[in-house]
């Protein structure tokens, strides 16, 4: 029963509900190589949205993520194309760990100088954005300069999957063991769900955020060079806006934007959501300018819901204190 | 986030002479820098100390502080609003759509309001009926606005605006007084009056000191966040107003970006970002501040790009410096 309850069986349902429904006219939708692509697709959004969940159950928000991508995109494509020699494993190691160093600049921000998350990645994520134009001029690197073996490694197949959708799933497992069986990742929650309890047990709540911070740049360093390799191409507005897509896929997935509630599998689902919606808008017709305003209706109807369960329980547990408490006071 | 609530909230004490606390103000402050760059720009630049171009540089800013006024209250109340921007771009296709079938001046200003209206009462009743966070409800209306922007223009643009609607934006009251510098000085006043002056604005700084202590002091806490949210609508509308009428044209692109520089105007305007405290008399000073500097760079020719890792670093820089002053001195 609760499992039937559960958001996350309910976000599952909406969907299958809605493959159904495409399926029902445009057949060739989920036929299997279809939907694999559909998923490859989604994997960039499914990694920064696994990186900004952890960063949204500490009670903080990250809006700099689809500027860390774009500058880490920009800097691995510029040092392919001045030194194409340079092997994918340490351009993959670049690329994560400048992502976690923009993620740190964040994390320490907010932890030492206590300055509220939405502030700080809000400047962060202009300067970012700036800093690309600054070492690129406003010149784009285009397919011509990269290496063959830079822009094919997203692309090649690994047992029939792309090597993209290899980190998409990856990526969520290596974070459905880290919050759920780590130390670090219990900590996320406590520090969302009850900050002062969480210091009184011995959690740092500045270090856990800077934790949170420094694995969401890590993850979004690690697709800026995917995102350049996949598309060939790397200029200052690549995955513009893209971060409110990502905090899009969160709160969909069940993520609360109070902190220490929602889960990992809510997350997936969240951005395979949003990937389907996607993927499908041109296949039955309708104009991809009609994207952005379908995301938006969906992050107002999903927090609106994640609301309405909130109350409820919070009623509940209410009425039984006040029950208690009449009790207590008629004996 | 966390930490400042670890923290009591410091009580504003009367022992010091109105004296010292103007010389420590933050007004002071900053009036002290946006002197420093009108000197500095009139160093660097031979064309800068020039009436008409003065005018000029005060249109880089009048249009964002008139919002940044509302969002200045609002904040204090402990609220955001991320939309304002896809506010403009709605409330300016909205004007468009109704222009290219003939509409007149005050028939698109009357169309502008109802549109500001509408979109602030949305946000203002998601917020406060539903209870929902107000970071979360405006990240979402900032797509769906301009969403709806995007899917009435597509990659078109409404051009065909009545001549007399250019006043707003081109308009000159006064030799070299702009029509909107002179609006952005009455609502600058307005403003002035209704935060510090009325009850109103004595239960907006309530509210965001403690919530529930004005509920429960007889505060309708949840009517005056909406009429705030009401507020920063319109004003959103009156900027798409100047705005639209100064461009001469209308895509679904327009003032993209725009609510990060108000919300750097206001936070560099000494507003409080956790709620409680600031006052009009710094936003406006902090609109001057970035009108200057955004302009004197320009001058320079510096790349808007460029700019705004300044405005970037500004945002941060005037959280974190007292912040790392206060460390330093322990």
């Amino acid at each position: 029963m609760s499992l039937l309850k559960s958001r996350e069986a309910l976000l599952g349902g909406a969907i299958l509900l809605l493959l159904a429904l495409i399926a029902t006219r445009f057949p060739g939708f989920v036929a299997p190589d279809n939907l694999v692509r559909v998923f490859t697709d989604t994997s960039p959004l499914l990694i920064l949205a696994l990186g900004q969940t952890v960063v949204i159950l500490t009670r903080c928000i990250d809006l700099s993520v689809a500027a860390n991508l774009a500058l880490t995109g920009m800097v691995c494509a510029m040092l392919n194309a001045a030194m194409p020699g340079v092997p994918i494993v340490m351009i993959l190691c670049l690329a994560v760990s400048l992502g976690a160093v923009m993620g740190m600049v964040n994390g320490l921000l907010v932890w030492k100088l206590s300055i509220p998350s939405i502030v700080v990645t809000l400047g962060t994520m202009t300067i970012y954005r700036g800093i690309i134009f600054l070492i690129s001029d406003g010149a784009w690197v285009n397919a011509h300069e990269m290496s063959e073996a830079f822009t094919g490694f997203p692309r090649a197949s690994i047992l029939g999957l792309p090597v993209l959708a290899w980190f998409g799933i990856l990526a969520a497992a290596a974070m459905l063991l880290a919050i759920n069986r780590t130390p670090l990742g219990r900590a996320f929650y406590a520090v969302g769900g009850n900050p002062h309890a969480a210091v009184y047990t011995g959690i740092s709540v500045g270090r856990t955020q800077f934790w949170a911070f420094t694995l969401s740049g890590a993850l979004a360093g690690l697709c800026g060079y995917l995102w350049v390799a996949r598309y060939a191409v790397a200029y200052v507005d690549i995955a513009g806006g893209f971060e409110l897509e990502v905090v899009a896929a969160c709160v969909i997935g069940g993520i609360s934007i109070a902190g220490g509630a929602g889960t990992v599998v809510g997350t997936i689902l969240g951005a395979l959501f949003l990937g389907i919606v996607k993927n499908a808008l041109p296949v039955i017709d309708i104009s991809p300018f009609w994207q952005m305003a379908i995301s938006g209706t969906a992050i107002i109807v999903a927090v609106t819901l994640n609301n309405r369960n909130a109350k409820g329980k919070g009623r509940i547990i209410l009425r039984r204190a006040q029950e208690q408490t009449t009790e207590g006071a008629t004996a | 986030m966390s930490d400042a609530s670890l923290t009591p909230r410091s009580i504003p004490d009367r022992l010091h002479s109105p004296f010292s606390r103007l010389l420590a103000s933050w007004d002071l402050l900053l009036l002290l820098v946006a002197v420093a760059i009108f000197i500095a720009n009139s160093l660097a630049s031979p064309y800068f100390l020039n009436a008409w171009n003065l005018s000029d540089a005060t249109f880089n800013f009048t249009e964002k502080a008139m919002i940044a006024f509302a969002m200045a209250l609002l904040i204090i109340a402990g609220e955001i609003d991320l939309s304002v921007a896809a506010i403009i771009a709605l409330v300016s296709t909205a004007m468009g759509a109704a222009a290219s079938v003939g509409v007149g001046t005050p028939g698109l200003v009357a169309i502008a309001l109802a549109t500001g209206i509408a979109c602030g009462a949305f946000n203002g009743l998601l917020v406060t009926r539903m209870g929902l966070p107000s970071i979360v409800v405006t990240i979402g209306t900032m797509s769906l606005f301009r969403g709806i922007s995007y899917i009435v223009l597509g990659d078109g643009a409404y051009r065909d605006y009545p001549s007399d609607f250019s006043y707003f934006g081109q308009g000159y009251v006064f030799w070299v007084i702009s029509f909107e510098f002179v609006l952005f000085a009455l609502l600058a006043v307005a403003y002035y009056v209704l935060l510090h002056r009325t009850n109103f604005g004595r239960t907006v700084f309530a509210i965001g000191n403690n919530p529930t202590a004005a509920q429960f002091s007889g505060i309708r806490v949840a009517r005056v966040k909406f009429i705030l949210f009401l507020l920063t609508g319109v004003m959103s509308a009156v900027a798409a107003i100047c705005l639209t009428s100064r461009l001469g044209s209308t895509r679904p692109s327009i003032g993209m970006g725009w609510e990060l520089e108000v919300v750097t105007m206001v936070v560099l305007g000494g507003v409080s970002i956790l709620g409680g405290a600031g006052s009009i008399p710094g936003v406006v000073i902090a609109a001057f501040v970035m009108g200057l500097l955004t302009f004197g760079l320009g001058l320079l020719n510096v790349p808007g790009i460029v700019m705004s890792i300044f405005i970037g670093l500004m945002l941060i820089g005037v959280i974190a410096l007292p912040r790392l002053w206060k460390m330093w001195r322990k």
